[in-house]
């Protein structure tokens, strides 16, 4: 657990959490490994996890009928996936497929939701984090949107 | 309002006459992708020739048919072979695209305003570009390895829309293989059997290896992605003042007469094209510029 500690510490995702935060949350994690091609979860799934990556590359991607699967978004060391797991009704949207070899850090979301009703402050904190990841995507959603290389 | 005009720039832009058109010869037109091709130009004369600082521009003229400015694409060190690339996408350019070895083109310049190399000596030095914006900053790229001890990390992302508009393909493989320089390319949409990143180029920024206190940041593509491209380095820790951007506009003379080119108090073609974001950010979002 001290080892795992330590882990979660050193990732970017929870830079400025307090110690004793930490070691809150780092009761609800858990090492995993993903080989290339498994999927760390499929659309329509429970929502039950996040993951913090470690090591290696994953892609967030969705299944469209006659096209196949569309990629819509690279992740890897440093990164956040997933935050279904944080409204109702607690289903992924999107595929999370692995292309290579992939460390991350899971956390039990029903462990945290309960840690977060004790614990409001810890929530809130975790939440501002998270508010802030899911800015930055829906920004850089936005701008993939705008095609903004076609008339350029 | 001051430039980034730099004494050498000045010079070389002044030791001609600035609207006389010098006759050139294609060497070779080269496809890049679906929609872009370079073209390699030799002077006539073979003492002609001129030299050129990177981020500038010359006005490449296709008889009876038109003008248009092009950055300027090739290696500064190697200034007897011009290389400009562009898209086709208008009368000029659609007609350049088809000229063949031999055949002859104008040329006026070079003109503007140059990316601030020598600022980063001894700095982190970190280019950002998207789409078609990596030509005009090809010429960094050749600048800074040319001089590599001079500089710290080097670090190129690139954007494109698409695996297919990926521009200088197997340039950016060899730089790639690099120790020296740090290369990272993402795509808008991933397709085929794509296995790089995918998102916006503006997702490379927080990861990028660069040292945001001592860092110069060039940047080149559509003026929106270089907004956003401003605010991803501002949250790592990067000032205005040292960020360069370069801008388009409808160029013309070349010289700052014509007006075409104007965006507030500046001309484009004389001021810029490479402004300091700090002088030009007030001008940046005004939707009547």
């Amino acid at each position: 657990m001290e080892n795992l500690e330590r882990i979660i510490t050193d990732h970017p995702f929870v830079k400025g959490l307090p110690p004793e935060h930490i070691r809150l949350i780092v009761g609800c994690a858990a090492n995993v490994v993903c080989k290339e091609g498994e999927f760390l979860f499929r659309e329509g799934e429970p929502a039950d996890k996040f993951y913090l990556i470690r090591q290696g590359r994953l892609m967030i991607e969705s299944h469209i009928p006659h096209r196949g699967a569309i990629s819509i978004q690279t992740l890897g060391e440093g990164d956040l996936v997933g935050w279904s797991w944080l409204l109702p009704p607690y289903r992924f949207h999107f595929d999370a497929r692995i292309c290579e070899t992939t460390r991350l850090i899971g956390f039990d979301g029903k462990c945290l939701r309960e840690k977060f009703d004790k614990d409001p402050v810890l929530g809130y904190e975790i939440m501002k984090k998270f508010a802030s990841v899911m800015a930055d995507c829906l920004d850089a959603t936005r701008l993939q949107m705008l095609e903004v290389y076609g008339d350029h | 309002m001051a430039t980034t005009k730099t004494k050498a720039a000045a010079e070389h832009t002044c030791t001609c006459d600035a609207m006389a058109v010098r006759p050139y010869r294609i060497q070779r037109v080269l496809t890049e992708t679906y929609d872009t091709f370079s073209v390699e130009l030799t002077p006539e004369d073979p003492h002609a020739g001129f030299h050129f600082l990177p981020g500038q521009f010359n006005m490449l003229y296709v008889y009876g048919v038109g003008e248009v400015p092009i950055s300027i694409s090739g290696d500064p060190a190697k200034p007897k072979t011009l290389v400009h690339t562009t898209r086709a996408v208008g009368t000029v350019t659609k007609r350049m695209q088809k000229l063949k070895t031999g055949d002859a083109v104008g040329v006026r310049g070079p003109y503007g305003t140059a990316w601030p190399v020598a600022e980063g000596v001894g700095k982190d030095v970190v280019v950002v570009c998207g789409g078609i914006g990596l030509a005009p900053l090809r010429p960094v790229i050749y600048h800074l390895l040319n001089n590599r001890a001079q500089y710290g990390k080097v670090v190129l992302l690139y954007g494109a829309r698409t695996p297919m508009d990926i521009l200088y393909w197997k340039m950016l493989e060899k730089w790639r293989s690099r120790f020296d320089i740090e290369v990272h390319i993402t795509v808008d949409r991933g397709a085929g059997d794509w296995m790089g990143n995918v998102g916006v180029v503006t997702n490379l920024i927080p990861k990028a290896p660069f040292d945001p206190v001592n860092t110069v940041a060039m940047v080149c593509g559509p003026e929106i992605m270089m907004r956003f491209t401003a605010l991803a380095l501002a949250k790592r820790g990067v000032q205005d003042e040292q960020i360069y951007v370069s801008m388009e506009r409808n160029m013309k003379c070349g010289i700052g007469l014509c007006g075409h080119c104007q965006m507030g108090p500046l001309f484009v073609c004389k001021d810029g094209p490479v402004f300091r974001l700090d002088l030009i950010k007030p001008l940046f979002t005004k939707r009547e510029i």
